[in-house]
């Protein structure tokens, strides 16, 4: 397969390198210092002590040992995001899917409807949100008052630990325009002459939403789940604003006490200890999503 | 014909009430910025405030310690739009680069760069932030801005996917004419590819505007504050009693998101459609 003028190609290769080169060169310049090398860093420093003065002292494996074996916080902080992105995540993917569906039933005002389900998340990444989520679940905030109204029990959300969590997860599950817009592309890709003709065969709708629309939709919904899950886990805003971890570590995020850990005690070594103990868990989810996706995620490519 | 007509009725009536019930939250924040501060939680739930009390903005405006919002609203804006300017700038020429030039390593620097997008920026926050301390950068808008300049991988990506769109019959037509690779990017390409970089621009513009853990780990002085730290400070529950002036700048921090999302609605429903489907 050697070409038969190879002088010629390689000069005119090369000319093409330079250029690739040249336009891709901000990534890599960004790539090496704020990517590559934090992260190398990262992994060294998790095996010192270093408050930020002085230069970083090895300890080996210390930070981890003590990370499993002699933090309680540590423990609870995981334990907290598991149930959270655990809980919230999989809500978040359903709502967003049952909405979507619901929009594409109808023909009228679908426009309106949308604009109006997306706004929460069009403004969900802002403190504003949380303040106000504060507020509202707060003792004297409208959900006790609309629940006092309607003469059922008032509850003090934030204060209870085993509604504070609650309160996060209906924040999540609440801003779940982005995955319902997704969803929605997704499903008027689908064509309507399967359903068409599943109707002919006798489906009823519940039998034609596993067999046409969840199968051509995984694409679509593995997709989704990836981004979610990292999202989830690693969430920081809502438990710092709205809660501050409290109470009594009820919604200590891994993340607000990786947080805390560097920026409050100054404990370098042992945050970015966290940092690489919360990206192995990111992989493993995030391959083994990967791998079971031949399972159960179907492209059409494949059918035909 | 009947049963059709109900079962639209029916449609609408829950549609209509679900909607209701999601941006209540939303309504309720804009109603509590309009009551006076002491009836704020005085029937928490009801969204009619008595008497319009718009000087809740004026108060609030002053914000605290001697700095106005002006002062915090100008700071967001400059790190937005710089910020903004600089990522788009960048993902467009990478985005080019990926999608249209040939040259050996392509591929794996693809996937070093499909991979720095899902890795989450927690991540490498933490050596971020030491080697940005030890450059001095602490305390100014640098280690906030700067980073954006080296191309933000969602955005390379969704420009990518809508480059792969125009016809390279284009590139070559221009090719023939005697352009070379960047006259062709920035005479054929650019042009064509408004609109993914106007969706890029309005994401960037969100993100760097509701941004609130880089300014909280890189500023501390007041005077620097976005909006976002700035509110996040002026609400802390222990020192808050101007309830109404809270929620009156709680309002005005997403304004701007709110009038970019209505002026540029269609691009950004269409971006996320599209960047979500042909991953």
């Amino acid at each position: 397969m050697e070409p038969l003028k190879p002088a010629r190609r390689k000069v005119k290769k090369d000319n093409r390198n330079t250029t690739g080169y040249l336009f891709i060169s901000p990534f890599l310049l960004g790539f090496f210092t704020l990517t590559i090398f934090p992260i190398l860093y990262s992994l060294y420093l998790s095996f010192t002590d270093y408050d930020l003065m002085g230069t970083p002292s090895w300890i080996g494996l210390d930070n981890y040992v003590r990370m499993f074996t002699d933090d309680p916080t540590f423990w609870k902080s995981m334990k907290v995001t598991f149930f959270y992105a655990g809980i919230a995540v999989p809500i978040r993917l359903v709502f967003a899917l049952l909405v979507a569906m619901a929009l594409n039933k109808i023909v009228e005002m679908v426009g309106l409807y949308r604009t109006l389900l997306y706004l929460p998340s069009v403004v969900g990444g802002s403190i504003a949100v949380s303040i106000m989520w504060r507020q509202l679940f707060g003792n004297d905030g409208a959900v006790n008052s609309i629940l006092g109204a309607l003469g059922l029990p008032t509850h003090s959300w934030l204060g209870d630990p085993d509604t504070a969590i609650w309160t996060l997860i209906v924040l999540y599950g609440w801003q779940f325009g982005s995955s319902m817009l997704i969803f929605l592309a997704g499903l008027r890709n689908i064509p309507k002459t399967y359903y068409e003709a599943s109707s002919v065969d006798g489906a009823g709708p519940v039998k034609q939403f596993f067999i046409i629309t969840i199968p051509l939709l995984t694409p679509v919904i593995l997709f989704n789940t990836i981004m979610q899950v990292i999202q989830g886990f690693m969430a920081f805003t809502p438990s710092f604003v709205v809660t501050n971890g409290g109470p009594v570590n009820s919604t200590l995020l891994y993340v607000l006490y990786m947080y805390q850990r560097a920026f409050e005690y100054f404990d370098m070594g042992y945050a970015s200890a966290m940092a690489w103990v919360m990206l192995v868990i990111i992989a493993i989810f995030t391959a083994l999503i990967f791998k079971s996706s031949p399972h159960w995620v179907h492209y059409e490519s494949d059918t035909k | 014909m009947k049963n059709k007509k109900w079962k639209k009725i029916v449609q609408h009536t829950v549609m209509i009430v679900f909607t209701l019930i999601m941006i209540y939250p939303l309504v309720w924040m804009v109603s509590s910025s309009l009551k006076e501060s002491s009836s704020v939680f005085v029937d928490a739930h009801s969204l009619i405030p008595e008497g319009w009390h718009f000087e809740n903005y004026i108060t609030g405006w002053k914000g605290f310690g001697g700095i106005s919002f002006s002062t915090f609203f100008i700071n967001s804006a400059i790190i937005s739009v710089v910020a903004t300017i600089g990522s788009i700038l960048s993902s467009t020429l990478i985005a080019y680069g990926f999608a249209r030039v040939k040259f050996a390593g392509k591929n794996i620097w693809f996937v070093c760069m499909m991979l720095t997008m899902m890795l989450p920026f927690e991540m490498v926050m933490i050596p971020q932030y030491i080697m940005f301390n030890k450059f001095n950068w602490i305390d100014t808008y640098l280690p906030l801005i700067l980073p954006t300049f080296f191309g933000i991988p969602f955005f390379i990506f969704l420009i990518m996917q809508f480059i792969r769109t125009i016809p390279t019959e284009l590139d070559e037509a221009a090719k023939i004419d005697g352009c070379n690779s960047f006259q062709i990017f920035y005479r054929i390409i650019v042009p064509l590819i408004v609109p993914a970089m106007m969706t890029s621009a309005i994401f960037s513009f969100y993100w760097r505007w509701d941004d609130f853990m880089g300014p909280l780990i890189y500023l501390s002085t007041p005077e620097k504050y976005p909006v976002s730290l700035a509110l996040k400070l002026f609400s802390d529950p222990n020192s808050v009693t101007n309830w109404g002036a809270m929620f009156a700048m709680s309002t005005l921090s997403i304004v701007p998101i709110f009038v970019i999302f209505f002026l540029f609605q269609r691009y950004i429903v269409d971006g996320i459609s599209t960047s979500g489907l042909k991953s």
